[in-house]
């Protein structure tokens, strides 16, 4: 496949109102492309793996951009990019594990423009797939990467199905840990749906990595203030410090009185398409001391029903140590 | 919804490369791209390095390639054209950005600097490329326009960063040569920090 250094010819429309960005998005269904910061974009479109007729670029909608407070928590516009939630003193002091999150994606020029609704909303890591090949996930009916040559060390250990590809967010795991809602608007008016929900796997929907369709656009996430102000801990391990993607990381919330964890949501990304959570995990460690101890006797069950594929198997100690870490710490 | 309103809410811009079409949800669509007459909407103005440059730009044509190839602004490098190396780095209202990254309609109203405008007026250089040069920090040069775009955005806003915070400041641009510890020599000599 040759290298094109230059953007397909394409529309663009450039909305400044959420009710004439969902029109257009509606009119164009599948034809129309939907930009925020654009840095999962423009990759596929001058490597013309993927293609679409329009660009929507959603980024002079100012209505979706900034952080408020709610009568129960946090909404943040989906155009807020990773630096303003990296940086926000709000996110900071009440839900630090998305903060942190934020602020380890990519490099500080991609999270000077990407943005949140971006980052959760991008598509899977698989250079297969990303390559332009048709794939299972592509449409075809195949896997390139889950055989004996494939280069399957960063993809899934968990809920393959015909698909083994990765999701790649960072904040993804801390919006589910942290229990957000996704706002999501379209001509038919605003749904809402849980952060876990929001996410979906190739058993469920082998071609896309969310529940949006065609026509919908994400316009906010709300973080309730069941999670605030929790003790946490966020790690990412990947083979660079900027830039790359996770090969694994934790995002994990706890509750703890006197020592004890009351209870915990610990969600790991990387290890499949959607961020895992591991309720396992949290089931075992509820009403127990959040020490060193704890962490050892239950981290092994973090790994549990993982599939390894031919050179991925490192992940499973990765993920059994960053649990460990997360209760312990 | 009135045509006139809707025009104006509507659109910061339409722009198509196709023919022109109105559509019943009152778009109004710009002029045949492909012809090159430019249409009010591909036809901007871009405020690049304090000055206002009127410039013909397709629908999906990122800021790197206006800046390289429509305005012979050559010092932004392409390096890998896809957010990945940093050579491409500008300023966008003061925050660095990878122009190869960006949409060039992305920029109307917003002010661009690029390494052709660091410069004084007289043709002194910024105070970064002068310690860029006192410190030898670049070896081939090509990452250099991004280097230095990075480390003044960095010390615009943070005047006497610590050693780390400049490895920081400028962890999105790579260096082949492998020259980053005498470019975060340069970033400290520039603050005042290195005699």
């Amino acid at each position: 496949m040759p290298a094109h250094d230059v953007m397909p010819n394409m529309e663009l429309y450039q909305p400044v109102q959420v009710e004439d960005a969902v029109q257009i998005a509606d009119r164009l269904a599948d034809r129309g492309w939907l930009v925020g910061g654009g840095q999962d974009t423009y990759g596929w479109l001058k490597d013309r793996a993927k293609s679409a007729d329009a660009l929507i670029d959603l980024s002079g909608i100012e209505a979706l951009r900034g952080i408020r407070e709610t009568a129960d928590g946090i909404e943040i516009g989906a155009l807020t990019t990773l630096t303003e939630v990296a940086e926000s003193g709000l996110i900071q002091q009440r839900y630090a594990v998305l903060s942190e999150a934020a602020g380890v994606v990519a490099s500080p020029q991609i999270r000077n423009i990407g943005t949140l609704g971006g980052n959760v909303s991008q598509d899977v890591r698989c250079w297969y797939y990303r390559r332009g090949l048709s794939c299972y996930r592509a449409g075809g009916n195949l896997c390139y990467a889950d055989t004996p040559q494939g280069m399957n060390r960063e993809h899934a250990l968990f809920e393959q199905s015909r698909c083994v590809a990765a999701g790649a967010s960072d904040t993804a795991p801390a919006l589910v840990a942290l229990d957000a809602t996704m706002v999501i608007q379209s001509v038919d008016g605003v749904r809402t749906v849980s952060a876990e929900d929001y996410f979906v796997g190739p058993a469920l929907d082998i071609e896309h990595t969310t529940i949006l369709r065609p026509g919908e656009i994400l316009t906010a996430v709300r973080i309730p203030a069941t999670w605030a102000n929790a003790t946490h801990y966020w790690e990412k391990v990947a083979d660079r410090n900027v830039w790359d993607f996770s090969l694994v990381n934790v995002a994990a919330v706890f509750r703890v009185n006197g020592g004890t964890i009351e209870d915990s949501r610990i969600v790991a990304g990387a290890v499949q398409t959607t961020p895992r959570r591991l309720t396992n995990v949290e089931n075992a460690v509820r009403g127990q001391a959040k020490n060193a101890q704890t962490a050892e006797s239950v981290a092994p069950m973090a790994a549990d029903g993982a599939r390894v594929l031919a050179h991925n198997g490192f992940k499973v100690p990765l993920l059994k140590n960053l649990v460990k870490r997360a209760i312990a710490a | 919804m009135t045509s006139k309103l809707t025009r104006r809410r509507f659109i910061k811009g339409v722009i198509f490369s196709g023919a022109a079409a109105t559509t019943g949800t009152g778009f109004y669509l710009a002029a045949n791209a492909q012809s090159g007459a430019g249409s009010a909407e591909r036809l901007i103005t871009l405020n690049i390095n304090g000055r206002s440059r009127p410039v013909d730009v397709m629908p999906s044509e990122t800021l790197a390639y206006t800046l390289r190839y429509k305005l012979d602004l050559t010092g932004t490098k392409i390096g890998c054209n896809r957010g990945e190396c940093g050579a491409c780095t500008v300023l966008i209202d003061g925050v660095p950005n990878y122009a190869c990254s960006v949409l060039t309609h992305n920029m109307k109203g917003k002010s661009v600097v690029s390494i052709e405008g660091l410069k004084a007026a007289d043709g002194t250089l910024h105070p970064v490329q002068q310690a860029f040069i006192d410190e030898n920090s670049p070896q081939c040069g090509f990452c250099t326009p991004g280097q230095v775009m990075s480390a003044v955005a960095l010390l615009n806003s943070n005047p006497s960063p610590s050693r780390e915070e400049v490895r920081k400041g400028l962890s999105g641009n790579l260096c082949r040569c492998g020259a980053y510890e005498h470019y975060i020599n340069g970033v400290l000599r520039a603050s005042g920090q290195l005699a």
